[in-house]
C-alpha cells in the first residue's frame, strides 16, 4: 500500500516549480529546477504505475471531499501508462533542451521558457491523472496555453503565426470540449467521470448524450490533430524550438488521444460510442484518409521537420484506425502504437534538433552529406526512421503487426493494403532524407562537425527505446492488453 | 490624458473607492458573493485607471515588472503552500479542517488564505497584462 | 411556447455562431481574437443558464430562502472565464509581436510576405 499523496505530488510539483522558475533569472538554474522536478515526477509516475499494475486503481480526493462531490484524481492502468510515458519522455527531452535551448533562446527569456515548460508538463500530467471532467478541461487549457507560448519561442517569425493559428484552433477545440462537458453535467448533475458513466441513461436514445459526444469528439479531435482538423500541427511543430517540437510531438497529441479514449470508453461506454453512434465508421474513414494523404503530403516537403510533422498526422491516423476497429485487438493496437510512436517520433525530432543545432537549418538541401559530417546523429535518425516505417525488430513493426491482426480479425482485408501503403509512403520520405544525407556529397568538403554529447545522448536513449520495445514486448504489449481490457471493462 | 482636469479629479476620487471595494469583495467573500478572482480584477482596475490617465511610466514606478512577477509567484505559492500545509498536518490537499483545532475556524482560515493568494495573483496578472500591452511602444 | 420558452439557448446559439463566423471570415487577426472571445462567452452563458432554477434565490444561507439556484456552474464558469481571459491576452500579445515583425495584422498580407521568402 502506498500513500496516495504521491499522486498529488506528481502534478503539483511542476505546478509549484513554475512560479519559482519565474523568479529566477539564470536560465541554467531554471533548467536545474525543471530537471529535478521532471525526474521526480517521473519516479512518482513509475511508483504509481507499479502500484496500479498490481492493485488496479489509485484514488486521491481533494480537500477531504469524497469522490462524486469533490475533485478526485483517479489512476488506472491506462492513465498510469500515459503519465509514465509523458514524464519519461519529458525527462529525456529536457536533457536535450539544456544545450539546445541555450543555443536558440536568449538567456533572459530562458526562465520564462522553463516556466511555460513546467506549466505544460503540469497540465499534461493533470489531464492524465484527473477523474473529473471539468478539471480535465482546465488542465487541458493550462497545457495548451503553455504550449502556445513555447511554440512562439521559435526563432523564425513564422513561429508566431504558427502559434497564433494553433491558439485559434485549439481554443475552438477547448470550447467544444467545454460545451460537451456542460451538456453531460446538465444531463447527470455530476462531473466525476465514473459517476457520469453510472448516471447516463442506458438503453434509450438520448439526444443530449449524442450531442455531447459529438462536441467532445470534435473538440478533442482538434487537439489531437485528427485528420481534417490537423491544419495547426505542421507549422507548429516546424517552427517551434527543436526541444519543444520533440516534446509536443511525443506527448501532447498522445495525451489528447488518451482524453478521447477516456471519454469514449469510461464516460460514454463502448456500446454507446460505437454501436449507437457511428464512430467506428467515422474513425476508420478519417484514419485511412489521414494515413494516405498526410504521408503523401509529407513526401513533397522541403523542410524535414515539416515532413515529419505531417508524418505525425499520418501516425495519428493509425491510432484512430485502431480505435475505429472497435474491438479489443484494435484498441490494444491503438494504445501500443501510441506508446511506441512517442519514442520513435521523439527520437526523430531530437535527431533533427541536433541537425538544426549544427547546420542551422533543416531544409532538405542543407542535409547534403550530413551522414559524413554528423555520423552519429544521422545514424540515430536512420534507425528511428526504420522504426517509423515499421521494419521488423523495431517498435514500429510491433504496433503495425497488432493493427494487422486486429484488421484480419474483422476480415477487413482492405485495411492491410492501407497499412502497407502507409509504410511504403513513409519509406519514400525517410529515404529522401537518407539519400540526401548519405549519397550526396556537400558542394565543398567540410570537416566532421558532430553534435555535442549532451544532445546525442538523449537522442540515442529515445532511439534505443524505440528498438528495445520492438525486441522486448513484455512491458508494452502486456500493458496495452491490460489497458484495453480495462477500458472495455468500463462498459456495462 | 493627464491634461484633462476632469479625468484627473475623477480618477483621484474613484481610485481609492475602487481599491476599497476590492478589499470588501475580497474579505467579504467568505460570507457573501465575492472572492479572490473578482476582487483581484476590481483591485487591478484601480492601477489600470491610474495608468490610463497619468501614463504607464508613472504606474511602473510603483508596479515594476520585477515586483509584479514576485506578486504573481507569491500568490500562487501562498495557495499551494496552504494546500501543502494541510497535507503536512495530516489531511488531504486543501483540507482546511486541519488548519485549526476547530474545523470551522480552520475552514475560515483556509479559504481566507487561499482567496488572498488568488486575489494577489489575479490583480498582479491583470496589471502585468495592461503594462505589457500599453508599455510596448516605450519598450522599443 | 417551447421554442421561445428556451430563449436563453437561442441567445447562446446566436452568440456562438456570430463569434464563430467572425473567426472564420475575418482576415484581421485582432478581429479573429475578438470573435473567439465572443464564441467562448456564449458557452459561459450556456453554463450559467443551466444553473438557474425558476424562482430560485441566490445560493446564500439566509432565512426565508428555500429554493436556491445551483452555484456550481457559476464556479465552473469563473474558471472558464479565467481561461478565456488568458487566451485572449495571449492571442493579442501574439498579434502584437506579429505586427512588430511583419508590420501587418491582415492574414493575406502575412501570407504574401511568407511566400515571397
Amino acid at each position: 500500500m502506498i500513500d496516495s499523496q504521491l499522486l498529488l505530488l506528481q502534478v503539483t510539483l511542476p505546478l509549484i516549480a513554475a512560479p519559482i522558475c519565474l523568479l529566477i533569472k539564470s536560465g541554467r538554474a531554471c533548467w536545474a529546477i525543471a530537471f529535478i522536478v521532471t525526474i521526480s515526477s517521473f519516479s512518482l509516475a513509475a511508483i504509481v504505475f507499479s502500484y496500479v499494475l498490481t492493485y488496479g486503481v489509485l484514488e486521491y480526493n481533494f480537500g477531504g471531499w469524497v469522490a462524486p462531490w469533490g475533485i478526485s484524481y483517479r489512476v488506472d492502468i491506462v492513465n498510469g501508462l500515459i503519465a509514465l510515458l509523458v514524464s519519461a519522455i519529458t525527462t529525456i527531452v529536457l536533457v536535450f533542451a539544456r544545450t539546445s535551448v541555450s543555443n536558440e533562446i536568449k538567456n533572459k527569456n530562458q526562465s520564462i521558457f522553463y516556466t511555460a515548460w513546467l506549466l505544460c508538463l503540469a497540465g499534461l500530467l493533470g489531464i492524465t491523472v484527473t477523474g473529473d471532467a471539468f478539471n480535465l478541461f482546465v488542465f487541458l487549457e493550462i497545457s495548451s496555453l503553455a504550449s502556445y507560448v513555447l511554440i512562439a519561442f521559435g526563432q523564425d517569425r513564422r513561429a508566431l503565426t504558427a502559434s497564433y493559428q494553433y491558439l485559434v484552433m485549439g481554443t475552438i477545440g477547448a470550447t467544444f470540449i467545454l460545451i460537451g462537458v456542460g451538456l453531460l453535467y446538465a444531463m447527470t448533475g455530476t462531473l466525476n467521470m465514473v459517476d457520469i458513466a453510472a448516471r447516463l441513461p442506458q438503453g434509450v436514445t438520448n439526444r443530449t448524450a449524442q450531442t455531447a459526444l459529438a462536441f467532445l469528439v470534435v473538440g478533442v479531435g482538434l487537439k489531437l490533430a485528427l485528420f481534417p482538423l490537423h491544419l495547426w500541427l505542421p507549422n507548429a511543430y516546424t517552427f517551434a524550438p527543436s526541444a519543444v517540437g520533440a516534446f509536443l510531438a511525443a506527448t501532447a497529441t498522445k495525451v489528447a488521444i488518451y482524453v478521447l479514449l477516456r471519454f469514449l470508453f469510461t464516460v460514454f461506454g463502448f456500446n454507446f460510442s460505437f454501436e449507437e453512434m457511428p464512430l467506428d465508421l467515422i474513425f476508420v474513414t478519417l484514419g485511412i484518409v489521414a494515413v494516405i494523404s498526410a504521408s503523401a503530403v509529407a513526401i513533397f516537403q522541403d523542410n524535414v521537420k515539416r515532413m515529419f510533422a505531417y508524418s505525425s498526422v499520418a501516425q495519428i491516423g493509425y491510432m484512430i484506425i485502431g480505435l475505429g476497429l472497435s474491438s479489443k485487438a484494435g484498441l490494444t493496437a491503438s494504445i501500443l502504437h501510441l506508446f511506441n510512436h512517442a519514442w520513435i517520433k521523439g527520437g526523430i525530432f531530437l535527431a533533427l534538433g541536433c541537425v538544426a543545432y549544427k547546420l542551422g537549418s533543416v531544409r532538405l538541401g542543407a542535409l547534403a552529406g550530413a551522414g559524413y559530417r554528423m555520423p552519429w546523429t544521422m545514424a540515430a535518425f536512420l534507425l528511428a526512421g526504420l522504426s517509423l516505417i515499421g521494419v521488423p525488430l523495431t517498435a514500429g513493426f510491433i504496433s503495425k503487426w497488432y493493427l494487422f491482426e486486429a484488421a484480419i480479425e474483422k476480415d477487413w482485408w482492405l485495411m492491410l493494403i492501407v497499412i502497407v501503403m502507409g509504410s511504403l509512403l513513409s519509406l519514400i520520405y525517410v529515404w529522401r532524407v537518407i539519400e540526401m544525407a548519405y549519397l550526396r556529397r556537400p558542394d565543398h568538403e567540410e570537416e566532421k562537425s558532430e553534435a555535442p554529447l549532451s544532445l546525442l545522448l538523449p537522442t540515442w536513449v529515445l532511439v534505443f527505446a524505440s528498438f528495445y520495445f520492438g525486441l522486448d514486448t513484455r512491458l508494452s504489449v502486456g500493458v496495452a492488453h491490460k489497458a484495453a481490457e480495462t477500458l472495455i471493462g468500463y462498459s456495462p | 490624458m493627464k491634461d484633462n482636469q476632469v479625468l484627473r479629479v475623477v480618477a483621484k476620487i474613484m481610485i481609492p473607492v475602487i481599491l476599497l471595494f476590492a478589499f470588501y469583495v475580497q474579505f467579504h467573500g467568505d460570507y457573501g458573493p465575492g472572492g479572490g478572482f473578482q476582487a483581484g480584477v476590481i483591485f487591478a482596475a484601480g492601477p489600470i485607471l491610474y495608468g490610463l490617465i497619468f501614463g504607464v511610466e508613472r504606474l511602473q514606478s510603483v508596479f515594476t515588472i520585477v515586483s509584479l512577477k514576485i506578486l504573481i509567484a507569491a500568490g500562487l505559492l501562498l495557495f499551494a503552500g496552504v494546500g501543502f500545509a494541510t497535507v503536512f498536518l495530516g489531511g488531504d490537499y486543501l483540507d482546511y479542517d486541519q488548519l485549526n483545532r476547530d474545523p470551522i475556524l480552520g475552514q475560515h482560515l483556509g479559504i481566507l488564505l487561499v482567496e488572498l493568494g488568488v486575489g494577489i495573483t489575479v490583480a498582479a496578472v491583470m496589471i502585468t497584462i495592461f503594462i505589457a500591452f500599453a508599455g510596448r511602444q516605450n519598450h522599443r | 411556447m417551447s421554442a421561445l420558452g428556451l430563449y436563453n439557448y437561442w441567445i447562446v446559439i446566436f452568440l456562438m455562431m456570430t463569434g464563430f463566423y467572425v473567426v472564420i471570415s475575418s482576415g484581421n487577426l485582432v478581429k479573429k481574437i475578438i470573435g473567439l472571445s465572443l464564441f467562448q462567452a456564449s458557452v459561459f452563458i450556456l453554463y450559467i443558464s443551466l444553473g438557474k432554477i425558476s424562482n430560485g434565490g441566490p445560493p446564500i444561507l439566509r432565512e426565508g430562502v428555500e429554493l436556491y439556484s445551483n452555484p456550481l456552474p457559476h464556479v465552473l464558469i469563473l474558471t472558464a472565464i479565467v481561461v478565456g481571459v488568458s487566451t485572449t491576452a495571449l492571442g493579442l500579445s501574439l498579434v502584437v509581436r506579429i505586427k512588430e515583425s511583419y508590420g501587418a495584422v491582415e492574414e493575406e498580407e502575412i501570407h504574401r510576405q511568407d511566400e515571397s521568402l
